[in-house]
């Protein structure tokens, strides 16, 4: 008898400790008000809308997304950061309500229609999120990197394979070189990033860089990490190494300068959102389609052309009539000079130029 | 020491020697101290750093040859065999608690640091940079696995039941192997399917919510627990059993008042290490429960987080300032394992409660 | 079941009774199903990416096969190396645990094993990248240096210490929980009759355990290999954090350039994929699965055969 008391004595314990744990765990959480109080927001607008795509965007989006909700309590918006196919394949099979990409639509992709939208309506691509990328480098005793395009071509490649090799010393007169050999690390998933880097390779240096741009890196050599963040944490924790990542995410890391014209050039925002400014339009351009094809063979020195524009891809007129406010209005944020602020400040991007910014919103307004 | 062994080796003709019982720890220690004189007189030489990990290492391994040497030639070849296997098995011990030492380490002092109220009271909604917490991914997790808990159990501890209690022909034999093959079934597959198939049925294309990840973790759970149930059943004597029908007890009832209670302790051991084995499944999770900053309580609505999908978006997608980010990527690793912990012990404490006490 | 009477004991089929018979049916018939629809989802989603031109396919192979080629060797290349690795050491735990360490420190040293059990895998892949790779460079180097006639060593070494070898490493630790919890149990069931017979002859503890506990465990260590082996096989997110892959097929272990495995490879790749890649990498999945269900099947027979000799039961 007293065994079964003393039994359900611990096991009413056990009781309480998880009812505890169960109030505790399902109170609100402390940062979500529900502040509905309507001089707060001011804001009409509800609803929930999910996005995804890019990751290269993801940190940035956060930014957004958290200045948005803050000024909409009532709206929650959830970007995905699953890769930009992930996300233009989820946006044309009309499983969001916008994508972030790193590569512009392709042809046969448009031509295949979005079920998001109202038929024959067409879709918005405008340039959202411009980030340089940075080439980042660890070697012992070195600060300062100067490097052309064929030089880093030919690192990347394999050819150039110790830290004095002659096209690296004639570029670095002053560094003390190591004999070390060169440990370069490219991504090992597929990205925007590797596609921008290896298109201002192909570019910029042909004759040593014979593989077109694509998300894969192409060449069999090197070494290889997975994400933004394995890229830098590898080139960060290894030795003699080089890599390529989102100027944002370089940390405390060696920046190389390159090669523009006759001058080095490290990135800036400015640098970047210049070269941006000064390219022509791409191949599918149309009044609601503002894809830049980059210009990286600019010689001007205020220019830095080693730069990934992402894009936001979403509807002209949406068959959800409810969400289509939301949309435009989030997107509109993103473009404005606000929030081209706030994602330069949380995520190192570079804004959008005031000109750019202008022909966004004309597209922007026509969504509905 | 060699004159110690000497004089130990001519005590009896009769039977071998014995080394002292003191000669192993002195074997051991004088090993580690000539690999200590040997790297050092390296680092001296070389002018490089002192190198403990490979002395220890080197070390260890003249310990072993000597400890073989010294019983071969005091205690004879049987008596060396057994101590060099002694050592080997004590080393290999002792080989595998330093990563894992190192794991929860690593873990448990890079998680210390966020690991405060902040991140057990506040989702990751509107938080940039420093601060937020986990509570959404906590949640999350918490549903998503309750869920698949909720289906997993019944359906494996039922089939279990119909292995060991019913099943005789084709369809035990073919639910045996099939369940076999259920447990090769690769994580990021189960959440494949599992979103390609909600996809095709509910008709949305970009289908994210909890219960489809509730889906992928049971046909990884599944197997686990019949498996494991199956064989504690097994373990339930038939005496029980007949006993119970000799008493005119129905059959039903004698699986659920007899053999469930008898192997209760071995059922709920099995179903926490199912719960653990995917409390930590990324992959799946990632395709189809997504990725959200908000709170979110309805498992069949909208995208939900949990707690491996937390840590891996903190670590691969940081903002600018790093940091914090990988801070909350540890100590929501540390708060997984404190979640299996717990569990482990909740299961231990009902199977301690519950089962009967058998004289054993 | 009673040897005595050849009837089972029966008691009158009741309402209740039939419902709960029924019940655990339609559980055993829900699990078949739920496998079927798996089995016809992989099929149906592989098909488009076997009967595509292979010039379609990423990077252009001459065939599907010889796409996931390279991928079958990484993958069972890693788990072959992680099993070598975790299997002596496994059995070292699971025999200190059950015949050498003293009985009360055993109980606790089991708990922990078994937690470590459930340590998640992206924990692992973090103390992969942020704590081992680092500490291994070193070693890779000197190795290379002074072993690189081997062909396990030859070529230039890793500058970030992230090779197969790494993966394999964390695997086995991830495996070597799963691994030591199997044996130690069947190890803890080695008729004590026997081990006290072979200690009664003069036995030292080492012969005891060849003749008596090795024998009569070794089924059951084959099977917890196996299982091992599958977990390991099918490994996602270590992989891809840790390994620096290329489609290649080598048995260096300290070079930049590491076979990829097929789970790792689907993780990497499946964000950026679209189309008939999608279908390529599910296609690589299947082979996953049967590459896991040959091994299954192996430690099913294994573990079969045992159950014919053993008195018990």
């Amino acid at each position: 008898m007293n065994s079964v008391l003393s039994k359900y004595k611990r096991l009413a314990t056990i009781g309480a400790v998880a009812i505890a744990g169960t109030i505790l765990l399902s109170s609100c959480a402390a940062n979500e008000g529900g502040t509905t109080d309507p001089g707060a927001g001011g804001s009409e607008l509800s609803g929930t809308i999910d996005g995804a795509g890019a990751s290269s965007q993801g940190s940035a989006q956060e930014a957004w997304v958290a200045a948005f909700q803050t000024a909409n309590p009532d709206v929650t918006i959830n970007y995905d950061p699953s890769g930009s196919g992930a996300g233009r394949e989820a946006f044309i099979a009309g499983g969001v309500y916008f994508a972030g990409t790193d590569s512009a639509l392709k042809q046969e992709e448009i031509d295949g229609g979005f079920a998001a939208c109202v038929p024959d309506t067409g879709y918005v691509q405008v340039p959202a999120y411009i980030s340089p990328i940075a080439v980042i480098f660890n070697v012992e005793g070195v600060d300062n990197l100067n490097l052309d395009a064929a030089t880093l071509a030919g690192i990347f490649k394999g050819t150039i394979t110790t830290w004095n090799d002659p096209a690296i010393v004639a570029l670095n007169a002053d560094a003390t070189l190591p004999s070390a050999p060169i440990t370069a690390v490219h991504r090992s998933d597929d990205s925007g990033t590797t596609k921008n880097f290896t298109d201002y390779l192909n570019k910029a240096a042909a004759e040593i860089w014979d593989a077109p741009a694509a998300d894969p890196f192409p060449y069999k050599v090197g070494e290889a990490a997975q994400g933004t963040s394995g890229v830098v944490d590898a080139v960060t924790n290894g030795s003699n190494t080089i890599g390529y990542a989102d100027a944002s995410k370089a940390g405390s890391l060696g920046v190389a300068a390159i090669k523009v014209g006759d001058e080095f050039v490290t990135y800036s925002p400015e640098a970047a959102a210049a070269v941006v400014t000064g390219s022509p339009a791409g191949d599918t351009a149309g009044p609601t389609d503002l894809v830049i094809k980059l210009d990286r063979n600019t010689t001007d020195p205020t220019h830095y052309p080693l730069v990934l524009v992402s894009y936001i891809i979403t509807c002209n007129e949406f068959v959800d009539a409810e969400a289509a406010p939301v949309v435009k209005s989030y997107i509109q944020y993103i473009t404005s000079e606000a929030g081209q602020t706030e994602a330069a400040t949380s995520a190192g991007a570079a804004p959008l130029a005031p000109e750019l910014s202008a022909k966004v919103a004309t597209v922007l307004d026509a969504i509905k | 020491m060699s004159a110690s062994a000497q004089t130990t080796g001519i005590v009896n003709s009769l039977t071998t020697g014995r080394l002292p019982k003191w000669a192993t720890w002195a074997i051991l220690g004088g090993s580690w101290a000539i690999m200590g004189v040997v790297f050092t007189l390296i680092a001296a030489a070389s002018d490089s750093e002192f190198n403990i990990a490979a002395a220890l290492f080197l070390g260890t391994i003249l310990f072993i040859v000597l400890i073989f040497v010294f019983a071969l030639l005091v205690e004879g070849i049987r008596q060396a065999k057994d101590r060099l296997v002694t050592a080997l098995v004590v080393s290999a011990f002792l080989i595998a608690l330093i990563p894992l030492i190192s794991l929860l380490f690593t873990v448990v002092s890079n998680g210390v640091p966020r690991f405060d109220p902040d991140f057990f009271s506040q989702s990751m909604r509107n938080i940039v940079g420093e601060g937020g917490g986990a509570l959404h991914a906590i949640m999350g997790t918490l549903l998503i696995t309750g869920a698949a808990a909720l289906i997993s159990v019944p359906v494996g501890l039922l089939t279990a039941i119909y292995l060991v209690e019913y099943g005789k022909g084709a369809l035990a034999r073919a639910i045996t192997f099939f369940v076999d093959v259920m447990t090769g079934i690769p994580s990021i597959v189960a959440g494949l399917f599992a979103f390609a198939f909600f996809a095709l049925i509910l008709d949305d294309p970009g289908i994210r919510f909890g219960f489809g990840g509730s889906i992928a973790l049971s046909l990884l759970m599944i197997p686990v627990v019949v498996r494991s149930s199956e064989e504690m059943l097994k373990l339930v004597p038939n005496e029980l059993r007949e006993a119970s029908y000799a008493l005119g007890v129905p059959k039903w009832l004698t699986i659920l008042k007899i053999v469930i209670p008898t192997s209760l302790a071995g059922i709920t051991t099995g179903i926490t290490l199912a719960i653990a084995r995917v409390i930590g499944e990324t992959a799946p999770l990632l395709i189809i429960s997504g990725f959200t900053a908000s709170m979110n309580y309805d498992l069949f609505n909208d995208r939900m987080m949990s707690l491996p999908v937390f840590v891996y978006t903190q670590y691969a997608n940081p903002g600018s300032d790093v940091q914090p980010y990988l801070d909350r990527a540890w100590a929501g690793a540390l708060t997984l394992i404190l979640i299996v912990m717990l569990l482990n012990l909740i299961a231990r404490m009902i199977a301690r409660i519950f089962s009967p006490k058998l004289g054993r | 079941m009673t040897t005595a009477s050849p009837r089972k004991p029966r008691s009158t089929l009741r309402p209740a009774d039939r419902i709960f018979a029924g019940s655990t049916i339609v559980a055993g018939s829900l699990i078949l199903a739920a496998l079927a629809a798996v089995a016809v989802f992989l099929i149906a989603q592989s098909i488009p990416a076997l009967v595509v031109d292979p010039a379609e396919l990423k990077g252009s192979p001459s065939s599907f096969w010889a796409y996931v080629g390279p991928l079958v060797f990484g993958t069972v290349w890693a788990a072959f190396l992680a099993l070598v690795m975790a299997l002596p050491i496994s059995i070292g735990i699971a025999l200190f645990i059950s015949h050498y360490a003293p009985r009360r420190i055993a109980q606790g040293l089991g708990y922990i094993i078994d937690l470590l059990a459930a340590v998640p895998s992206v924990v692992f892949g973090l103390w992969g990248i942020k704590v081992l790779a680092p500490a291994v460079t070193p070693l890779y180097g000197w190795l290379v240096d002074n072993l690189g006639w081997l062909p396990f060593f030859a070529g230039d070494v890793s500058g970030t210490g992230r090779t197969i070898l790494t993966v394999a490493i964390v695997l086995a630790v991830m495996i070597i929980p799963i691994i030591t919890a199997v044996t130690r149990e069947v190890f803890l069931q080695t008729p004590r009759l026997h081990e006290e017979a072979a200690l009664a002859l003069g036995a030292t503890r080492w012969e005891m355990i060849q003749m008596a506990v090795i024998p009569f465990g070794r089924p059951g260590m084959i099977s917890a290999a196996m299982l091992g082996l599958g977990r390991a096989l099918g490994e996602t997110m270590v992989v891809a954090m840790v390994l620096s892959p290329a489609l290649v097929v080598n048995f260096v272990l300290t070079s930049s350039q590491n076979p990829a495995t097929i789970a790792g490879n689907i993780a990497l790749n499946f964000p950026e994929a679209h189309g008939v890649d999608v279908n390529a990498l599910i296609a690589t999945g299947m082979v996953l699965f049967i590459i896991t269900l040959v091994i299954n099947s192996i430690a099913r027979v294994v573990i079969n055969r045992r159950k014919a000799f053993s008195g018990a039961n």
